[in-house]
């Protein structure tokens, strides 16, 4: 069953239209993240699903029920924002339960459930405390119990842990994903942090000038690209790209500055219509193999390394590659210096072409 | 090697910029002390001795008679009973127009900083601007208003003035304040089911009381210093502490009694001076808070 549904969203501040055409289905008890660069309208989508901003133009659906023109207390959603937002007057309790009295829930309901947030999120030893005299984690562990007690059936967040310490970060990530599997209901969840979209999410929408590019699986999006941008956005360090031609004759053959690359065992989604065309070339840094190992790869070459950066589980190691940057992952314990070259190799299964006009996967 | 810097850097007493900074301050500060001081001390004294022209020395005998007439029995124009009625027509204006003004205002910068609606912009703007006019523009047309009103020369006038030109810069004041706020504070509140009071009051008056406090003392001090208005508006029964101040100074009849006259000036004067004295910390805590964002 459809969880939220959106349909042709538009939403424009005076002539600046940030929203357009936005079309959006999520499945009950999915975790969604909308994931984008900053500024490209992620929390505008976010807001207008809560109800919080008026949209220009389009329908909203959650629960089946169109919610359009509902208040953000009707809509069954729950809220957790990037300044945790807490009440500073208030206590945690109060915080916890300002909304429920707003609602007019019965006292011993109030209770109990408060119980059960504070339990869940472990901050009953904080409930009698004021915002101030909690950390970072703390607060925003408490905003997220404001937003439990509410009892929704959505859950939005809006890049909850952003301003939180990298260590933090991690921990209530994987919180907020044992509590997903715990409650099981539905969450939209925006960042702009990679790392976070591809752990916690069932699916990704990769967002970009507010339209949404690719919706997909953290694995079909890392693995399947549909676009050069967003072959670019995902995966850290960056993909690599190289710039040259594909001639289609027997076997469809990649040309960059006379480096030849057998691109037969490529799953090309399109016909590639027997036409040579300008092609963007890509392979992540991690799909490259270096050493030893490399000449069992279909495609190997020698390089020279440029610049090591030991990252400790791994060195990521730049270079060149017919006149494009190059970069590629090594074991950790291995040893390689600036000056040295260096036999590499890859499989072109695990490569991503693109398009050079359309910047569309082939 | 003994001059080797080691642990804290020493701090040098004199240097020539400290020494210009204090004697600024210290000149500055005898500039405004100095008329206090004359002024507290030829209270003190009867009037023979301040015949003697000597302003500047303390009073020999030491004498309270002149506040206990400035108070009491100091004439105002035909009647002699003193600056306490003029005390107490001053404080029926100042507590209703102070509460009003700072009520309307507040919820105003509220609704300015949070439910923005098609063209608060530019009644912002406009009302920005009308703090900016000169006031002694619009006191003929406000006599014509309040006339029509019928309550021109009444207490209710004088406080309905009072309210409407304290609106611009304190619709301002909060409005800045509020919208140095988060709006994510706001959107919070609203997802809990708080509508336009309960946000208002629940969540941002509990965390306002500096910028409120800023408000009180911009407001005693305007309502309680003003002249122009109290002596256009409020009509003869209600002439505030300052009018009456003014005519017992520049009475006519008999000679100048400097001592009572000194006593009357700093009485009027002592009532926003409390209030700053009481709350001078939070003024300046809610003067920066305001100041944050423009
Ligand atoms: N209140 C507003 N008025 C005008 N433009 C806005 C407003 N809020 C956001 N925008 C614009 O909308 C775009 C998307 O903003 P936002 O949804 O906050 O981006 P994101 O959350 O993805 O970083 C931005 O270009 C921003 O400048
Ligand atoms: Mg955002």
């Amino acid at each position: 069953m459809k969880s939220i549904e959106i349909k042709d969203l538009a939403l424009s501040f005076g002539d600046v239209k940030v929203l357009e055409h936005l079309d959006l289905d999520i499945q009950d008890g999915e975790f969604l993240v909308l994931l984008g660069a900053s500024g490209c309208g992620k929390s505008t989508l976010l807001n207008c699903i809560a109800g919080l901003l008026d949209i220009t133009d389009g329908q909203i659906f959650i629960k089946g029920k169109n919610v359009t023109w509902k208040e953000p207390k009707d809509r069954g959603i729950g809220m957790v924002f990037q300044s945790y937002a807490l009440y500073p007057q208030m206590s945690v309790e109060g915080n916890l339960t300002f909304g429920l009295k707003n609602a007019g829930v019965p006292k011993a309901e109030i209770a109990e459930r408060v119980a059960r947030a504070s339990e869940i999120l472990q901050i009953e030893p904080l409930l009698k405390r004021k915002p101030s005299a909690l950390s970072g984690g703390q607060r925003q562990r408490v905003a997220i119990g404001r937003a439990l007690v509410r009892d929704v059936d959505v859950f939005l967040f809006d890049e909850p842990l952003s301003n939180l310490d990298a260590k933090l970060r991690a921990e209530l990530r994987v919180e907020i994903k044992r509590l997903h599997h715990k409650l099981n209901n539905t969450m939209i969840y925006v960042t702009h942090d990679q790392i976070e979209a591809l752990t916690l999410a069932d699916r990704i929408a990769i967002m970009r000038g507010g339209k949404v590019l690719q919706l997909d699986s953290p694995h079909t999006i890392y693995n399947h690209p549909a676009t050069k941008y967003v072959a670019g956005f995902i995966g850290s360090p960056g993909m690599n790209f190289l710039e040259g031609t594909l001639t289609v004759g027997d076997k469809p053959v990649f040309d960059c500055n006379g480096q030849q690359i057998d691109t037969s065992r490529y799953q090309f989604d399109k016909s590639t219509n027997g036409a040579n065309r300008p092609i963007h070339f890509g392979i992540r840094p991690e799909h490259v193999v270096a050493g030893r190992d490399a000449a069992e790869q279909p495609f190997n070459t020698e390089i020279e390394v440029e610049v090591v950066e030991p990252m400790g589980s791994d060195t990521l190691v730049w270079s060149q590659m017919a006149g494009h940057e190059f970069r590629f992952r090594m074991d950790g314990q291995s040893t390689v210096s600036p000056g040295e070259k260096m036999p590499i190799g890859f499989d072109p299964v695990t490569a991503s072409l693109f398009d050079a006009e359309t910047e569309i996967r082939l | 090697m003994t001059n080797e810097p080691f642990g804290p850097r020493p701090r040098r007493m004199l240097d020539p910029g400290r020494i210009i900074l204090y004697s600024v301050l210290i000149v500055a500060a005898i500039y405004y002390l100095l008329p206090l001081y004359i002024m507290v001390m030829t209270s003190m004294k009867g009037m023979p001795e301040i015949r003697l022209g000597n302003i500047f020395s303390p009073p020999v005998e030491v004498t309270f008679e002149p506040w206990v007439k400035a108070w009491d029995t100091a004439c105002t124009g035909l009647y002699c009973e003193g600056l306490k009625v003029g005390f107490w027509n001053s404080m029926q204006i100042l507590i209703p127009s102070v509460i009003i003004s700072i009520v309307i205002a507040s919820v105003n910068g509220y609704a300015l900083s949070f439910w923005r609606f098609r063209g608060s912009e530019v009644f912002f703007t406009i009302l920005i601007f009308g703090s900016f006019i000169p006031y002694q523009v619009m006191l003929y047309p406000l006599v014509i208003i309040t006339r029509e009103l019928g309550i021109f020369g009444s207490l209710t006038g004088i406080i309905f003035i009072h309210t409407i030109f304290g609106m611009p810069i304190l619709t301002l004041l909060f409005r800045n304040y509020f919208a140095s706020l988060p709006m994510e504070l706001f959107k919070a509140a609203r997802v809990d089911g708080a509508g336009f009071w309960g946000i208002f009051l629940k969540i941002l008056v509990p965390m306002s009381p500096p910028i409120f406090v800023v408000a009180i003392i911009l407001q005693v001090t305007g309502i309680w210093n003003d002249f122009l208005f109290g002596v256009i508006f409020a009509g003869t029964k209600n002439f505030p502490m300052t009018v009456q101040l003014n005519n017992i100074v520049n009475s006519t009849q008999g000679v100048k009694e400097y001592n009572v006259n000194m006593a009357a000036t700093i009485l009027t004067g002592a009532v926003p001076l409390l209030i700053y004295f009481i709350s001078g910390k939070l003024f300046v805590r809610g003067i920066a808070a305001g100041a944050v964002k423009g």
